[in-house]
């Protein structure tokens, strides 16, 4: 990507562009592209890590905060002046990282020492690869892709490969069942989570990232937005991406693969110092990359809400969205129980896998009935696209529990 | 005891479908999010201590300066876990004290031992071994744990008591018997 910023964008939308010109202007022409590229990714690294680092005590704060408690807030930043060096703990993650860096890394015995080192430096590079693709921003993508969705899913998929080398080359009992564990949530997941793109794909008819951003662009009547999770084919289509991006990032309450309970945080056992701390970033890489999708998918990506709003920036509107969806995944953190493996696997293939598939059905129908006149046409319309699917969720729901729930209690005569 | 039978309801259409109930758990926590917090910053914030608070044991004075400890050696006999030794010791007779006759000469509390039982307040006739609001005993080393006489008195204090039975006894034994 290497198109210089369109002029009829206002300043502020061109910055990054502007800026990325004016580095790559110092190179000759042919490796200019190489340059731009490297400069993207530099980007995206630092940026992300930064966030990474601020959202661990975001997230200990806000877990802190549900539980009545003030969350961490001694270490302050000493070189800030009027602060007493107590800044809301912002000296945190700085202290971890420190921390992690001079914690002694130690490797078992008996692991495979080539895949326990690879585990993690692959499990960080494939979340990284799947950022490549998002649209930050109005002209803010790194690699403009006609399969962007595709390869997002492609390398996401690699991060299960790599959940399953930690495992593996731990050499430990636990670590291998957690990795077990691992695959089969992350595959049952993988396919809720695809069905529940297919129809923005269909819809908008593409697959890349940049092309279904645009196709959400507009304002019906002046002033609602043409977001896909406005409709009810997207709104049923955005819970459902969501509770699978949820299992996807193993976050609560899908964390299985970790359980600190149960499985002594799974294939992270073996991992001490700055490897764990990769496992980690590795986590919120992918939380934030398929929150980032999420939000490109459904909620508009860089649009703005109302027309108006568009003088803030494309990419303040995205990373805005990008934290909304980031603090509900901590919400729910702090409220649901972990889930049990096979209601897990049941929730997955019993009933977001068919509520997917009639959510396809939905999707087909909104597109084929989009010529339908007039208001009440249109509002019969709205009412046959809510009611396709959460008829069938409420019979599948119900359908999930008989058997098991309520259940029945023998007691001793 | 009675039998309470407990009656289980079917569950209602919304609890069987999962997503209005998570929706109200999430209520719940964002409440808890804008509470005030129920936690103290230690060092910093110290509970309020409250009464009858059964502390580090520690040995008192009476109001006149006197230490109260007659060395009965009725604690160390009662301490469940053997926490208490005393080393018993006469008084100097040119001492304004003289006539209470005995005083200890060492006091140690092995806080380590200590289970903080309260039998030794309880036991004391002289009143002179109190559980107080301490509530935090540390150090680096076994030795450090061990209270001494001198420790138990700075730990202990003066305590507003207004018999001095000894005085009235001496007072007595001078002037005839005032019972």
């Amino acid at each position: 990507m290497t198109a210089p910023a369109p002029l009829t964008d206002s300043f502020l939308e061109r910055v990054p562009l502007l800026v990325r010109d004016f580095i790559t202007g110092w190179f000759p022409e042919p490796i200019r592209w190489v340059v731009a590229g490297l400069l993207a990714a530099l980007t995206i690294l630092l940026v992300f890590a930064t966030i990474f680092a601020l959202l661990t005590l975001l997230e200990r704060k806000i877990i802190a905060r549900v539980q009545n408690r003030p969350g961490p807030n001694r270490t302050g930043l000493p070189w800030l002046p009027f602060t007493e060096g107590r800044v809301f703990g912002l000296g945190q993650p700085l202290a971890d990282g420190i921390k992690a860096l001079t914690k002694e890394d130690i490797v078992p015995r008996d692991a495979d020492q080539v895949l326990h080192f690879l585990a993690p430096v692959v499990l960080v590079a494939f979340s990284l690869m799947t950022f490549a693709v998002i649209p930050f921003g109005r002209n803010l993508v790194s690699v403009d892709l006609d399969a962007a969705v595709l390869f997002f899913f492609a390398a996401g998929a690699g991060t299960e490969l790599a959940v399953f080398m930690a495992g593996w080359s731990s050499h430990n009992k636990y670590s291998l069942l957690a990795a077990m564990r691992a695959l089969a949530q992350l595959i049952s997941y993988e396919l809720p989570l695809l069905l529940s793109v297919v129809p923005v794909v269909m819809l908008a008819g593409k697959l890349s990232t940049t092309g279904i951003v645009a196709a959400q662009a507009g304002w019906k009547f002046g002033f609602i937005p043409r977001w896909f999770v406005l409709s009810p084919w997207g709104a049923a289509g955005f819970v459902i991406f969501f509770i699978a991006a949820l299992a996807e990032s193993n976050r609560s309450p899908f964390d299985l693969p970790e359980a600190e309970s149960e499985l002594i945080a799974g294939h992270l056992t073996e991992y001490s110092g700055f490897k764990y701390a990769l496992f980690f970033m590795a986590e919120y890489f992918g939380m934030m990359a398929l929150s980032g999708l999420g939000v490109t998918l459904f909620l508009g990506g860089w649009q703005a809400p109302l027309p108006v709003l568009e003088v803030i920036p494309s990419y303040l509107w995205f990373g805005a969205k990008l934290m909304l969806l980031i603090l509900l995944f901590m919400w729910i953190r702090a409220t649901l129980p972990r889930l049990r493996m096979d209601q897990l696997t049941r929730l997955a293939w019993k009933f977001l896998v068919p509520l997917a598939l009639i959510n396809l059905g939905n999707a087909a129908f909104w597109h084929l009935s989009a010529a339908w006149p007039g208001l009440p046409l249109q509002a019969v319309r709205y009412a046959i696209g809510v009611a396709v699917i959460v008829i069938p969720f409420f019979l599948i729901g119900r359908r999930l529990s008989a058997g098991v729930a309520p259940r029945t209690y023998r007691y001793a005569p | 005891m009675a039998v309470i039978p407990v009656e289980r309801k079917p569950l209602s259409l919304a609890e069987r479908t999962y997503l209005p109930q998570i929706a109200a758990g999430l209520k719940t926590t964002l409440k808890h999010i804008f509470q005030p917090t129920v936690t103290l910053e230690y060092p910093e914030q110290r509970p309020t201590i409250p009464p009858g608070y059964r502390g580090v044991p520690t040995l008192v004075f009476d109001p006149h300066g006197r230490e109260k400890c007659v060395s009965c050696q009725l604690c160390e006999f009662v301490c469940p876990p053997k926490a208490i030794r005393i080393t018993p010791g006469g008084i100097d007779p040119a001492d304004p004290a003289a006539h209470v006759e005995k005083r200890p000469q060492e006091f140690e509390i092995d806080m380590l031992r200590c289970i903080y039982c309260g039998l030794c307040q309880e036991v004391c006739p002289e009143e002179a071994i109190f559980l107080q609001n301490q509530y935090s005993m540390t150090g680096y080393t076994r030795a450090e744990m061990v209270n001494n006489k001198q420790k138990l008195y700075e730990l202990g204090g003066t305590l507003p008591d207004a018999h001095f039975k000894w005085d009235k006894k001496k007072a007595a034994e001078e002037h005839g018997n005032a019972h």
